[in-house]
């Protein structure tokens, strides 16, 4: 090992190095249809990834880029998933709004929680997070007349998308819906893609790197530890409205801490470091749930060996490593 | 008037008087240089001047402002820079973007998810005439953190002259540092004192550097200010020859 760091590894400058693997990230991601069936995959399937992937990156703001440790990202996404059930449940059946709501839900809580965490480092931030995320858990859990307790919240379906007279019916055709989740990934990372190389990014890659030289630069540390906090739930809602969308159907298992340890798992074994290294690890794990899931009940354990494996050998992750096998 | 003055500044932790009822001021355009045995607190007053901790009892004014109680993060704003005695960098960025952020953040645009073209090019502006100051154009685009030692020293000094301050902290600039890294870093605090007219405070180790750079020094023992003078004045001085030679038995 030498200890020449591969350049570009920050979302800084991903344009040094970034045209050559747009492309073939977004062919593989518009094709995803038409090839996911030859690997066992279909088009629900193809949109869990998409969705955990939008889910892992926000949280990846934290964790890759921002360098905080957070275990309870799911009390956003599952915050974001009962938003956007509770317009479509009791309100108005209209896809558009159910994700504005998602995304409402799920910052909200980011602002207020993130306002009460912004001031803990470390471990006590860590911990703080997995508390406020179970607290989400336990009211979605024992609200039964407005969030359907244990059963979760059903009796909603997403509604078709309208354009003037024009209806793209995502409601009833899996591939529509996954071109409507790949359109909102899409904005969604432009979104993340843009803030991360701008002046606003870049203080929060200051913080990773080192909070004293932040502070002594004129940054104030807990003012920004708390934005990239907000901005962070608020990606994790979006993928959170989609889940209710693909799902039609909310439960409190989203919002459980176990969804936070997957999404780590997912961002780490991508690799933490890379801007889409969190898409390729809700790949595998979503795919590999899928899969071994129907041909045995021990499925976590596959991902256990290999998250172990890749944490030991590749500790950039898995784009790491081949981003590092190239250059 | 003075830039920077110290009025009895104290730091206690528990029992242990770290700086006690220290007194000074600092000139515009003047380089001071802090001196002083091991343990004798200059670290500790440098960080209470640069607000990393508030002092027990006294006062400090920044150009005649009180700045007792400012956090670290305003008495930046109001033209302070630092650096600190292990160099504090972001290791695996590149020295562009290392002092790129302190730009932005000094131009106040530390909340701004975009640029405007001309502000892009104000940053950019400031990078480079900052990068050509410290001698450091030819490792713009290399790792901060895969650059030698004396270089990683003058990134440090370089991010903290893109936040154009008014008054320059170094705290023991050349520490750990061969000869040709403390002539190298010397040279460029000597540059920046003599042809561009930094006020500048400095806490260092190395005689050869002080004497030869400083206008004014001051030294303390144990907390406390012994002697005050210019470089002449202090080498002359019986009472800061005892404290760094011993007395004869």
């Amino acid at each position: 090992m030498s200890t020449t760091t591969v350049p570009g590894t920050l979302a800084a400058k991903p344009a040094a190095r970034g045209w050559l693997h747009l492309p073939i990230i977004w062919a593989v991601l518009l094709a995803a249809p038409y090839w996911m069936p030859f690997v066992g995959g279909y088009d629900a399937l193809a949109s869990r990834i998409v969705i955990f992937g939008l889910a892992a990156m926000g949280l990846n703001l934290l964790l890759g880029f921002t360098g905080i440790m957070s275990f309870g990202q799911a009390a956003y996404f599952g915050l974001g998933a009962y938003g956007a059930g509770f317009v479509l449940r009791y309100w108005v059946h209209s896809t558009p709004l159910a994700i504005l709501c998602g995304i409402l839900f799920g910052t909200a809580a980011g602002v207020v929680f993130g306002a009460l965490m912004m001031r803990r480092t470390g471990i006590y931030f860590a911990m703080l997070t997995i508390a406020f995320g179970q607290i989400c858990y336990y009211i979605a859990y024992s609200w039964n007349s407005v969030t359907g307790g244990y059963d979760g919240l059903r009796g909603f379906t997403r509604a078709p998308l309208h354009f003037g007279s024009y209806v793209l019916d995502i409601r009833t055709n899996g591939l529509l819906f996954y071109y409507f989740v790949l359109a909102v990934f899409a904005i969604s990372t432009g979104i993340m893609g843009v803030l991360l190389r701008s002046p606003l990014g870049r203080t929060l890659i200051a913080l990773r790197e080192n909070r004293v030289r932040a502070r002594f630069l004129g940054i104030p540390v807990e003012q920004h530890v708390w934005i990239s906090f907000i901005l962070s739930t608020f990606f994790t809602s979006i993928a959170g409205a989609l889940y209710a969308l693909l799902n039609n159907f909310a439960d409190p298992t989203a919002l459980f801490y176990v969804i936070s340890g997957n999404l780590v798992i997912m961002a780490v074994l991508g690799g933490m470091l890379n801007f889409w290294g969190p898409l390729i690890g809700a790949a595998v794990f979503v795919w590999l749930e899928d899969f071994i899931s129907s041909q045995t009940v021990n499925w976590m354990s596959f991902i256990g060996v290999i998250f172990v494996v890749v944490v030991l050998f590749f500790p950039r992750g898995l784009l790491g490593f081949i981003r590092r096998r190239s250059a | 008037m003075s830039l920077l003055q110290v009025r009895g500044a104290t730091k206690t932790f528990g029992s242990l008087v770290a700086v006690n009822d220290v007194t000074l001021s600092v000139e515009p355009g003047e380089l001071r240089a802090i001196i002083g045995p091991n343990g004798a607190g200059k670290t500790t007053f440098f960080n209470l001047v640069t607000g990393f901790f508030p002092p027990s009892s006294g006062q400090i004014f920044l150009d005649g402002k009180d700045i007792t109680q400012a956090s670290a993060v305003d008495r930046i704003r109001m033209g302070m820079a630092r650096t600190f005695q292990i160099t504090q960098i972001f290791p695996e960025l590149s020295t562009r973007e290392n002092v790129q952020i302190a730009a932005e953040t000094a131009m106040g645009f530390r909340m701004r998810p975009w640029l405007s073209r001309a502000n892009r090019a104000a940053v950019a502006e400031r990078i480079d005439e900052t990068l050509v100051a410290t001698r450091l154009t030819e490792q713009a685009d290399r790792l901060v953190g895969e650059l030698s030692h004396g270089d990683q020293r003058s990134a440090e000094i370089a991010m903290s002259l893109a936040l154009k301050p008014r008054i320059l902290l170094l705290d023991e600039p050349t520490a750990g540092m061969g000869e040709q890294e403390t002539f190298q870093v010397a040279g460029l605090i000597r540059r920046l004192h003599k042809h561009t007219g930094y006020t500048i405070m400095l806490v260092e180790h190395d005689m050869r550097v002080v004497f030869n750079l400083a206008d004014r020094i001051m030294v303390l023992t144990e907390g406390t200010l012994l002697a005050e003078g210019t470089p002449d004045e202090i080498a002359a001085n019986p009472a800061v020859q005892a404290a760094y030679l011993g007395t004869a038995e």
